[in-house]
This record gives C-alpha cells, structure tokens and sequence, in this order.
C-alpha cells in the first residue's frame, strides 16, 4: 500500500517511471529509485527471507543496511542487502532459506 | 588504488559537514555512503529541528540534507562514490570498499569516520518477526519512499524519536494504538508528548511489551506494567492488536571499523555503547583516524554536523592545507558545541565525552584481546 496524501511529503507519482521485475515468479510492479525491499512492502510482502537455523520468517529490521534481516537471492547472488538495493526493470527476486551459496 | 588527502567514510550530517569543511580548504576529498543518495538519517526526518536558528532550527531535516548535497555537488575537490560500503582498514593506513560491484582500495593522508549508528533491538518473545521494525526503517518506508508500513502500530519507547515518529504515522494515515515506555516518565519534549496525545494516542509509562503475537507476521502485542524494579507485574498483562511494532529504544554507535583499526574503544553508557577514546578534535588514539557524528557517541544531527566540521578541519590542518583562521574558527566550533550541550542531556553526554577525552580514560581497551 502507498501513502496518496501527505501533509509535508510531496508524492505525486505521475512523473515517476513504472518498472516490473519478479517475485517467485510472479510479476510485481515498482517505481524506477526505490529499492527492492521498499518495491516487496508496497506490493504487501513482509517475509522477506527464513532464518537460517530455524527457517522462521524475517523481514525488514533496519532498513539502512546494518542488520541481515533483508538478505535476499537477487538476480541468482545470495545475501543482497534488498534494502539498500535499487530494484531494476526485470530483476529476478526470491526469498532466502539457510545462508545462501556461493556462486561464479 | 586510489589516492586522497581526506577519506570520509559516511555521509550523513557530520560526514558531510566534515567533507564540506575539508575541501573548503583545497583538499582532495573522498566521502563514500553505502547507500544511493548522500544525506544519511536526515533525508527522512520531516519534521523542524529544535536548537537555535544559526544550527538550522526550524528547519525539516530533509531540507538540510538537501542544503548539504547541493554544496559537496558544487566543491569540484570532493568526489562522492555511493553504494560504497567500507570494508576494512589496513595496517598501511589502506581503506578497502565496495563499490559498484568491485573491490577498490583508498589511501587517504587522513580518514574521518562517520558511520553513525544502528538502532537497539529489545529482548521479547517472537521479537524476530516481520512487523517488528526499528523506528528508522517505519520512517524509510514511508518518508522516503512513501509506502504505509501498516495500519495499527504499538510505539515502544517515549524518548524524542518514539514521540516523533509517532506524530509522523498518524500524518501518513497510519494509527498509533498506544505508545509504550518502560520508564515511569516520558523521556522526550513535552510539546512532542502533547501533540500525539491531542491526537489521542495513549503514552503508558512503567510499561514492556512482553511478546509479540502471530505466525508469520505481527497482530498484536502483549504488553504488560513495571513496577518500580522495572519487573514485569503478573497478571496486568494485556493484548493489544496491531500489525507494527515499531521499536524506538536508543541507537549503538556503529565503532566495528574503529575497533577493527585498533582505535582504543571504551563502553561509555553515557555515549550509547562503544565509542573512541578522542582529543577535543576528534582525533582517535591513531594518528590518521578522526571520528565526527553518533559514532562518536550518540547525540544529534546539530552536534553531529559541528563535530564534523572540527573533524574536517583540524584534519586538513594536519596535512599542511593552512588556514590563518583555524584556531579561532576551532575555537568557535567548540563554543557552539559547548552551548548545544548546556541542557540535562546535554550534561550527561558532556560527562561522558570526559570519561573517553584522550588521556583521561584508565583501563584496559574492551577489545585488546582481539589483537
């Protein structure tokens, strides 16, 4: 959900431009500066990853890059702090379980 | 690697003032930010500073971010790399970062850091569920990017930012159900305090949440009274429904790139957690390392813009950008910076700064062992 009005905030959207990127395959749509995270809360998802011992569900904490609560598999790379990442037009998403492997 | 005068790590209110100051004097600077825009916490605080107008009371915090990026934009000397995180400081005085998907070194004369601080996690039942936010995130969602965190919202802490953002989530339509604190009275403004309660937000004092209620993400929270030992009182308990639990229980210091430096670090409770031993320039025990901002100690975004600039000043100093003034433009800083303290709070801080003032502290570093 967005904010339509705001009594300080200017948050006309019209000259921001829409981009579509996936979220366990299906297509969510986001505003072009805004980050992945950001993109996931606005199209309602909360859970963003499952803890690596127990698999319990996680979500933002910080959201300025200090905790690893947001750690996401992004475009295939494991542990993306989604948070302080910019979603980009056709980014692949997907939610992390256990500590992500290393890729090539 | 990549040759500077000044590094900056941070660039929030103090890192830029510090930047800012650096430069003025026709220095090379560099100020990395690990996120995509320069302005740190500022850029999401819309509400009027306090203080007095020559520290930019009155003024939304956002504007002053902006005021501040449009100056470093227009000093040609400093160079600006976001999405740029520090990685780790080397023996041979060598920053490494990340930065656009590469790893890149910087080998500046002096380095100024400016991390800021992380926000406190409080001990509950389920306090790892989505819903439950710090207070800065609630704020990022919906002053940065303009997304309602949720409808109903339990505010825990009455310190100025649990007050504060308050007020923020009921401008953006989002209701405060009741704000929670566990001292038996409010630590923040009153004129804050009034404004919510206006709104009709309960504040309940000697009050903790006690565990956060739902499967996969909040519904509500038990909270539950304090007696005058801060325990829990059995059988007050009591559910309240919302879907945030928004957490506004002080800020840490972020001191793990100071510590893995080796700058002498000491727990100071008055500074908020770990912070450097410095002189009265904010010069660390080492020679090439300055600190400005909450990494120094928690306070706010007027100090930490002051100690930036002394930072950035006495550090260009240092490296022979002379500048005939620097004593009395020195002195005048630590003035300002002296009278922005004069309060209660500001005397408990003040008491603090002197526990970790270079030369005073005696014991053992926190982190010797490490070494």
């Amino acid at each position: 959900m967005r904010i339509e009005n705001h009594p300080i905030l200017d948050l006309d959207r019209d000259e921001e431009k829409e981009i579509t990127f996936t979220y366990k395959g299906k297509e969510i749509k986001a505003y072009e500066g805004e980050t992945i995270a950001a993109a996931l809360y606005a199209a309602g998802i909360r859970v963003l990853k499952a803890s690596s011992k127990y698999e319990r569900p996680r979500g933002l904490f910080c959201a300025i890059g200090n905790c690893s609560s947001c750690h996401m598999v992004v475009d295939g790379i494991p542990n993306v702090k989604t948070c302080i990442t910019k979603v980009k037009e056709g980014m692949v998403v997907e939610e992390e379980v256990g500590k992500g492997d290393i890729v090539d | 690697m990549i040759n500077t005068d000044i590094l900056v790590i941070g660039g929030g209110p103090a890192g830029m003032t510090a930047a800012i100051k650096a430069s003025e004097s026709g220095a090379q600077v560099i100020i990395i930010e690990r996120y995509h825009e320069l302005g740190g916490q500022l850029i999401k605080q819309t509400h009027r500073f306090f203080g007095s107008k020559k520290e930019q009371a009155g003024i939304r915090g956002i504007s002053i971010a902006q005021e501040l990026t449009e100056k470093i934009e227009n000093h040609s000397n400093i160079r600006v790399m976001t999405e740029a995180t520090a990685e780790g400081y080397y023996e041979d005085e060598v920053v490494t970062i990340s930065h656009e998907n590469k790893f890149k070194k910087i080998k500046a004369k002096k380095v100024i850091i400016a991390t800021g601080a992380s926000e406190n996690m409080l001990a509950f039942e389920n306090n790892d569920l989505p819903g439950v936010y710090g207070a800065g995130a609630v704020q990022t969602l919906m002053n940065l990017y303009g997304i309602l965190p949720g409808e109903k919202v339990i505010m825990v802490g009455a310190g100025n930012i649990g007050l504060i953002v308050s007020y923020q989530l009921l401008q953006a339509g989002v209701d405060v159900e009741a704000v929670i604190e566990a001292a038996p009275k409010i630590g923040g403004y009153l004129v804050h305090a009034s404004k919510i309660r206006r709104a009709g937000v309960p504040i309940y004092t000697s009050h903790s949440i006690k565990k956060a209620i739902g499967e996969n993400s909040v519904q509500g929270a038990e909270v539950v009274e304090l007696n005058d030992n801060w325990e829990m009182k059995v059988g007050t308990e009591k559910v309240i429904e919302a879907d945030i639990i928004c957490l506004a229980v002080g800020l840490n210091p972020l001191s793990d790139l100071l510590i893995q430096a080796e700058c002498e670090v000491v727990y100071t409770p008055e500074l908020g957690g770990d912070v450097p031993i410095r002189d009265e320039n904010l010069k660390t025990t080492k020679d090439h390392i300055f600190v400005a901002g909450d990494v120094a100690g928690i306070e706010e975004a007027t100090a930490a813009m002051l100690e930036g600039e002394i930072a950035g000043l006495k550090a260009v100093s240092e490296i022979g950008y002379s500048n005939e003034n620097i004593f009395e433009e020195l002195n005048r800083l630590k003035t300002e910076l002296n009278k922005l303290r004069s309060g209660p709070v500001g005397k408990v801080i003040k008491n603090g700064i002197e526990k970790v003032r270079r030369g005073n502290y005696v014991g053992k570093n926190r982190y010797s062992h490490l070494r």
